[in-house]
């Protein structure tokens, strides 16, 4: 347990001042002697609370909390005196729980703070130069120039984003983006800050500035989350600028009107009764519990959920994305990899093997995406086989001679040039079909399309299951792919082959369909290309943005990993928080009133309150923490 | 002209008065007060003198809140 000074001397003086409490209730003193010991005990505990009253006054400030809770104590030590009932022990008490419930608060708020500082301490304060005698030498990473080459010890954080040039390590990125498989980096890699290097020793270049790197940014980022008020947050700002005025209003009319009215219909006026019900009411004055449970809140589950990868750029983003009904998605780079891959292979009179190996040779040296992928398919490219006059002819595809062989390969085009036979592919209407010819002869063809992401499917299914009713694709791909993604997936609207601007009119349409204003509609992309769709709709969400700026500037919502289970932990974070924020407003709000209640007829005497007061303070600031937590 | 300045105090109910009393000095255009972060941002009037103007709203937030403090 970690408590500061103050903290330390508040918690010796409640602990002093319910001792001599409880000594004083079996001690046999009366009278003076009795008010004295009574009143040290009270001024242990209450003289900060006291003085703090006085400069209320001296500065004007009538609806002071201090000076409320002090005309409440002071009110019933007078009672007890004008009573000569000698029961000094409520005033104390109220003071004594007052001081329980503000200590509590200061030491939760501190933990709280500290713990989520823990979790967002991604960025080192020192990077490692390599000196000219070969010793490392610590200096300041903000005095760290592009293009100087920092040396990442195994264990250490990486401080600044840059480019592997020596050495090969794993790095666990868990603090960026959730993912607890560590990610394997070499020379030539780039790596990004707030990664911590498991194994070997890695020099990198810098490419950004300290203040620029992703940790930094991140950093930023969360700090200035919490910054943006949420809609509950506003409500609660307002409701507790009025609840002081209000409560100290009806306390004058529950001390003076009852009586009054009693006074003029020929009874007893009773005026102690209602002086002490009055008295009650400023005990629960102070809306402490509801103005330090809802930011606590929102300030834990912006903490919770960067733990897990997703950056939240506000507490009112959190806040609406828990009303998230329909969420549309790019197809492509969100829900499949956006790179292609071989997914199907045809041959027509040798082996699949045999006929990507041809392929593969005759692609050797094209730069094409399609090149790429025929060669990340057949890995082995680079043996024996005497590849020579390489010919790629523009919108037709690629020959060469491969073994004395004239290999052709591209698109339907060149199979005509060539003199080849062929069919079109019965099987696979999308993707990009590559037909093979050797010498003239058709050989087959090869199917190339993107593929979907291992756990779309599941993100999709998860998000149903979370409570978002319509899932939309949007994409510029042709239709067939478009509509087999989406079967694929299970996402319940498709539109494709659209232009950007088309994409930021079919959010339009969506946003106008919805029956209201409160269903949100979030839209995620990767970010690259789609700022406009981005901003357009209630929440823009951007994913894969591990270093990438433009992602993170125009979206609300931010997903490290390019994982789209992701969303899903992000709409599951938010709600959670919300609910705790609900919980916590209706169950303070509620009390409170109970309590209003039950002083005004009597029932609840100051104990009761106090008691009520400080009670709901505490289980509401634990309740907010639990936002914190997310499995 | 934004800054951003480190403050201290105690409860958040107290932060909320800071943020009122510092709206209201003058040479402030907007004071927004983060009770968790415990920061206070001030954008400050074309042309105020930002020192000047924070040793005002040091003084109007003592006032409302004993308490406090503002480092600047």
């Amino acid at each position: 347990m970690t408590v500061n000074k103050k903290q330390k001397k508040n918690l010796a003086r409640i602990i002093a001042a319910a001792a001599m409490t409880v000594a004083l209730h079996f001690l046999p003193v009366t009278g003076a002697a009795r008010f004295a010991l009574y009143m040290a005990a009270y001024l242990i505990v209450g003289y900060d609370i006291l003085i703090k009253a006085f400069q209320g006054i001296k500065n004007r400030q009538p609806l002071d909390e201090s000076l409320l809770m002090a005309i409440a104590t002071i009110g019933a030590i007078a009672l007890a005196l004008y009573e000569k009932s000698g029961n000094y022990t409520e005033a104390i008490a109220v003071m004594l729980f007052y001081q329980i419930g503000e200590w509590f608060q200061s030491y939760a708020v501190g933990k709280s703070r500290r713990n989520i500082s823990e979790l967002m301490d991604i960025a080192p304060d020192y990077a490692n130069i390599e000196a000219e005698n070969g010793q490392l030498e610590q200096v300041d990473p903000d005095d760290v120039e592009i293009g100087t080459v920092i040396v990442v010890q195994p264990g250490e954080r990486v401080p600044i984003d840059g480019v592997v040039v020596d050495g090969s390590s794993s790095l666990n990125t868990a603090a960026l983006t959730g993912e607890s498989v560590p990610r394997d980096v070499a020379a030539g890699d780039e790596v990004i800050s707030g990664c911590i290097n498991l194994s070997g020793v890695l020099r990198v270049e810098t490419t950004k500035e300290f203040g620029e790197s992703t940790a930094s940014k991140v950093l930023e980022l969360i700090e200035e989350a919490s910054s943006r008020k949420s809609r509950s947050e506003n409500f609660i700002t307002r409701f507790a600028r009025v609840y002081t005025p209000a409560v100290v209003i009806s306390a004058l009319a529950l001390a003076l009107l009852p009586p009054l009215f009693l006074l003029l219909t020929g009874g007893a006026p009773m005026w102690e009764t209602w002086v002490y019900r009055a008295l009650t009411f400023l005990v629960i004055s102070c809306p402490c519990a509801l103005v330090v449970s809802i930011p606590l809140s929102f300030f834990a589950g912006i903490g919770g959920a960067s733990r897990q990868g997703v950056l939240v750029k506000g507490s009112n983003y959190l806040e609406l994305l828990s009303e998230v009904k329909t969420v549309v998605f790019d197809k492509t780079g969100t829900l499949t990899k956006g790179v292609f891959e071989v997914t199907a292979i045809h041959p027509e009179r040798m082996d699949e093997r045999q006929l990507l190996h041809l392929a593969a040779h005759v692609e050797r040296y094209s730069k094409h995406p399609i090149a790429n992928s025929l060669r990340a398919a057949y890995p082995d490219e680079a043996d024996e086989c005497a590849v020579e006059d390489v010919e790629e002819i523009a919108g037709h595809g690629v020959t060469a001679r491969v073994n004395g062989d004239v290999v052709a390969v591209g698109n339907g085009k060149l199979m005509d040039k060539v003199g080849a036979v062929f069919q079109a592919c019965e099987k696979h209407k999308d993707g990009t079909i590559l037909h093979v010819a050797v010498n003239g002869e058709y050989a087959g063809h090869i199917v190339i399309s993107d593929v979907v992401k291992p756990h779309s499917a599941q993100a999709i299914a998860a998000l149903k299951k979370s409570g978002v009713r319509q899932t939309v694709m949007l994409t510029g791909d042709v239709k067939a792919v478009a509509e087999r993604v989406a079967g694929e997936l299970g996402l319940d609207q498709v539109y494709s082959e659209l232009l950007p601007q088309d994409k930021v009119a079919k959010v339009e349409a969506l946003l106008g369909q919805r029956a209201s204003e409160k269903e949100r509609l979030a839209f995620v992309g990767d970010g690259i290309n789609d700022a406009p769709v981005l901003s357009r709709a209630d929440i823009g969400v951007a994913m894969g943005a591990m270093g990438s700026d433009a992602a993170i500037e125009a979206a609300d919502v931010v997903l490290m990993d390019d994982d789209p289970l992701k969303i899903s932990t992000a709409v599951r974070i938010s709600r959670k928080c919300l609910r705790i924020v609900k919980e916590n407003i209706w169950f303070a709000i509620g009390v409170k009133l109970a309590c209003l209640i039950l002083g005004a007829f009597g029932v609840a005497n100051m104990w009761f309150a106090i008691f009520a007061d400080v009670g709901v303070m505490i289980l509401a600031v634990l309740n907010a923490i639990r936002c914190m937590f997310n499995e | 002209m934004k800054k951003t300045y480190k403050i201290d105090v105690d409860c958040a109910a107290c932060a909320d008065k800071m943020e009122v009393a510092a709206n209201k000095t003058k040479g402030v255009k907007e004071a927004s007060v983060n009770f968790m972060l415990l920061k206070m941002k001030v954008e400050f009037e074309d042309g105020a003198d930002a020192d000047a103007v924070m040793q005002e709203v040091r003084k109007n937030c003592k006032k409302v809140e004993d308490d406090c403090e503002i480092f600047l």
